[in-house]
């Protein structure tokens, strides 16, 4: 197929496997995020994929091209640092400018296309800048124009904006995605925000132990999580226990409507905050204690105790409910909005 | 860029001219001295390939066990005066702002091109009667006349420190400079007094540094070989100087050469113990 | 009181590194020939003696050829070593580390008498290049010190940026390694011939009774006889040593090249 694909790639630095099996395929001109809690194996996946590492097992091919042991250099990459790497002996313009350099393209057609790039980024002017003189925001945007000054086959991000304040890192987020898809190039970022990873990619791969457990886009990440670590990553949940008790489903003590899978007899419910429904305490519905109220302004969570389950639940300011700490309420679950999981 | 071991003739080509340089002029010169320490000295300066232990068993005369001891002695004493100085002077100009850092190290470095004879003579200078240093203590009034301070222990040990000085320095202060300032604000605020929080926080963790310093500055001593020469009496005369003198002006290669190979074990088993003793300390 | 404690301290040391250079500036300005000081008139003769006097003038020669080539040869050495080092895993060649600094670490006279009687056993011995390739032997220390020092502050991140963009090995050393480098090979050079300039035991057993350098004539003459020249010679020294340095320092990161960080860090 046309595209990146890798087959069972592992890498293992002595006993550890920090990558573990790893079967993936990247469409040409796919936004893919790989998102992970730290030391879960992404950064290593990624450096595998620009040839800065080799897997232990397992192949790494472009458009049909076993690229598997081929050397980072023949590789056509662009790749912008967690460090950014910028070189501190050249300029804007001479960082830029470095991988036509050495490929001896003339000093015009290198002058050019460098402010084409600087262009793209909203530096223009900045070629003859030092380096250590610009700021956070512009650095990053530097080390961005320097990946896609060849025009690259792929376009590797290691975590490229936590450097970043808050505010300039959601801007930056929306910038490089406007980017992507004005160039059309195959992108894969290296995140551990969730936010970040849901802004960007058409694609979000959820990584840990070195093993992928989910790739589906930012959605049906949220709203269809294959397991409970994707549920519990993703946004906040609420991870309940449910039984299945002869005919019955039970969840919280009480009966539920919720299906469980045939043949299974004990499994987790995931329902997002949002999801939980707060009404006066009824014989059908299970019970809990208001036990903190935090208001955000914007939303009000409350903290609830079901008979020793912890369950959070979101309200917008205009739905509120009239209840206070200590006060018992039911909770009402939507089943549709809500998922079983097995693992 | 991932580190990886070398393959082929290719990527080991950086290796082999210093390799090569290092083996044939390091080991191999080395290698002959220790040989030579075993060979049979003949008249006129010339010596036979043979395995004799005469050159050592001359170590054994009370002559030669006073020069060991006192070698030892002095390079101790230089050692310790010199962290003593250079520890406090360093951290000082660590903790200075990067300007007058700079005029500090310049300073230092220009030091270091004095060769060890003009620092003998200068000393010998500043602690001579006629010149030195006590006319200015006459003139202040707190002598009553002139006085030689060299040739002397004094002299020889003041020597030696100002030449070791500018490396004690050089070696602590990459460490005393990347020390983490907070470390000693976070003492103040748990009420140690600045002196207090230098010997309970700084000091402890410079540890291997200091230990380095103190290593070198000892080695650096036990080298030396004219200021003891130009700033002290026969008496204050180093193992170096002896080497020397057997070497150059007695023609006395192997017993030269014996006396060398065992001052490098003498060296290595103090350097061996005082990591020892730092482990422990550390421990 | 802290601070006044501080500057002090620092004013004594600092007293205490200056005083032989002033004894010594003050003996080279002497007008007569005495050793005396304070010194009795001004007199620039002293200083033109140095290149006047062909005895002080073929010393001064030899000892800068001799700096020049031995500080080079050193770098030569450490440079390639240091850098294989850093970019291979290969624990075997620790051993030519330990090497590299072995020679400064033993007291210099071992060193000499090493190369002693290995000159005399090769039969070089007074050839003017076997005092090169001591000196270059014994001073290796400083460069590799720097340059491993100098390597360890490159963000390795650096060169895998430069491989993506296409560079292969040679050419990221080249474009890369090499400019970044080169302020430490700078400073390691600088500090090679600055102490083979000055070095004098492992000189005179090596060449002493063929040749003079600087040190061995100072010596010579501090014995013999004493003139102002040495004094000259060594004022010379200082000021072209503090100027050097200063050079590196007005141009480069004199405190990082000693392995602070970066100022701007």
């Amino acid at each position: 197929m046309s595209g990146l694909v890798l087959k069972g790639v592992s890498r293992e630095f002595g006993p550890v496997k920090a990558v573990n099996d790893v079967d993936l395929e990247v469409p040409n001109g796919r936004f893919v995020c790989l998102l992970g809690p730290s030391g879960c194996g992404k950064t290593t996946l990624l450096r595998m994929i620009a040839g800065l590492d080799v897997p232990t097992a397992g192949s790494i091919s472009i458009d049909g091209e076993d690229i598997t042991r081929l050397p980072t250099h023949k590789r056509n990459l662009g790749m912008v640092f967690q460090s950014l790497a910028l070189f501190p002996h050249l300029t804007v313009g001479g960082n830029i400018a470095y991988a036509l350099r050495i490929r001896g393209l003339s000093r015009e057609e290198q002058a050019h296309r460098v402010e084409e790039l600087l262009a793209l980024v909203h530096l223009p002017g900045y070629a003859d800048r030092a380096v250590s003189k610009l700021s956070g925001g512009q650095r990053q945007r530097v080390a961005i124009a320097r990946a896609l000054a060849v025009s690259p086959r792929l376009f590797l991000l290691d975590e490229p904006l936590s450097a970043l304040d808050a505010k300039l890192r959601e801007a930056m987020q929306v910038e490089l995605r406007q980017l992507q898809q004005q160039l059309g190039i195959t992108t894969i970022v290296v995140t551990h925000d969730q936010r970040e990873a849901m802004t960007m990619a058409d694609t979000v791969i959820v990584m840990q132990g070195g093993e992928i457990r989910q790739a589906a886009s930012p959605v049906e990440i949220y709203r269809k999580p294959a397991d409970t670590f994707v549920a519990d990553f993703i946004g906040s949940t609420n991870l309940i226990d449910i039984a299945r008790d002869g005919d019955h489903v039970t969840l919280l003590g009480r009966q539920t409507s919720v299906a469980m899978p045939y043949g299974v007899s004990k499994a987790t419910l995931s329902v997002r905050p949002e999801d939980v429904e707060l009404t006066a305490p009824t014989e059908d519905l299970p019970e809990a204690k208001i036990t903190f109220v935090r208001d955000l302004g914007g939303a009000i969570e409350f903290f609830l105790d079901a008979g020793g389950t912890q369950v959070i639940a979101v309200t917008s300011p205009r739905a509120r409910p009239e209840v206070a700490i200590g006060d018992r309420v039911g909770l009402r679950l939507d089943p549709a909005r809500s998922v079983v999981l097995t693992r | 860029m991932r580190r990886e071991p070398a393959h082929g003739l290719a990527q080991h080509l950086p290796v082999i001219f210093p390799g090569l340089m290092l083996t044939v002029f390091f080991i191999v010169p080395f290698g002959t001295m220790v040989l030579v320490s075993f060979f049979r000295r003949q008249q006129g300066g010339f010596y036979v390939p043979d395995f004799v232990l005469a050159n050592y068993a001359r170590f054994l005369t009370p002559f030669f066990g006073n020069v060991l001891a006192f070698s030892l002695y002095l390079a101790i004493a230089v050692a310790v005066v010199s962290l003593i100085v250079a520890v406090p002077f360093t951290y000082l100009i660590a903790r200075s702002r990067r300007q007058t850092q700079v005029i500090w190290l310049v300073a230092l470095l220009s030091i270091l091109s004095l060769s060890e004879v003009i620092i003998g003579f200068a000393w010998s200078t500043l602690l001579s009667r006629t010149a030195g240093i006590t006319n200015l203590l006459v003139r202040v009034g707190l002598m009553d006349a002139p006085k030689a301070l060299v040739p002397g222990f004094g002299a020889v040990l003041t020597g030696m420190v100002y030449q070791a000085m500018p490396y004690a320095v050089l070696v602590l202060y990459p460490s005393m400079v990347r020390l983490d300032p907070t470390l000693t604000e976070a003492a103040r605020t748990l009420g140690a007094s600045p002196l207090k929080a230098f010997f309970t926080v700084v000091l402890p963790a410079l540890r291997t540094t200091l230990i380095a310093t103190l290593i070198m500055a000892f080695i650096f001593a036990l080298g030396s070989y004219l200021l003891p020469q130009i700033l002290g009496r026969p008496s204050h005369w180093t193992l170096s100087v002896l080497i020397t003198d057997q070497a150059l002006y007695q023609s006395n290669m192997p017993f030269a050469a014996a006396m060398a190979v065992f001052l490098v074990l003498v060296s290595l088993a103090l350097v061996t113990l005082t990591m020892f003793v730092g482990k422990k300390l550390e421990a | 009181m802290e601070r006044f404690l501080s500057r002090l301290y620092l004013a004594l040391v600092g007293i205490f590194l200056a005083a032989p250079i002033v004894v010594v500036t003050g003996v080279s300005f002497n007008e007569k020939q005495n050793l005396a000081f304070p010194p009795q008139g001004f007199s620039f003769h002293w200083f033109a003696e140095i290149f006047v006097n062909p005895e002080w003038f073929r010393a001064l020669v030899a000892s800068v050829l001799l700096a020049i080539t031995s500080a080079a040869l050193a770098v030569a050495i450490a440079l390639p070593l240091a850098w294989f080092l850093w970019r291979r895993v290969a624990p075997w060649a620790r051993v030519f580390q330990l090497l590299g600094v072995a020679p400064f670490t033993l007291p210099p006279v071992i060193t000499a008498l090493g190369f002693l009687t290995f000159w005399a056993t090769s039969g070089f011995y007074g050839q003017p290049w076997t005092a090169v390739i001591a000196h270059a032997i014994f001073f290796v220390t400083l460069p590799l010190v720097t340059l491993t020092l100098g390597f360890s502050s490159i963000d390795r991140s650096l060169t895998e940026a430069a491989a993506t963009m296409g560079a292969d090995d040679r050419t990221v050393f080249r474009t890369v390694v090499l400019p970044l480098i080169l302020p430490y090979v700078v400073s390691g050079y600088a500090f090679a011939f600055v102490l083979s300039l000055n070095e004098y035991i492992v000189a005179y057993m090596t060449i002493g009774f063929v040749q003079e350098t600087l040190p061995i004539k100072v010596f010579n003459a501090l014995r013999y006889g004493y003139t102002p020249t040495m004094a000259a010679v060594s004022v010379l020294f200082v000021a072209v040593t503090a100027t050097v340095f200063g050079l590196i320092a007005r141009f480069g990161d004199l405190p990082k090249l000693m392995g602070a960080m970066s100022s701007k860090d």
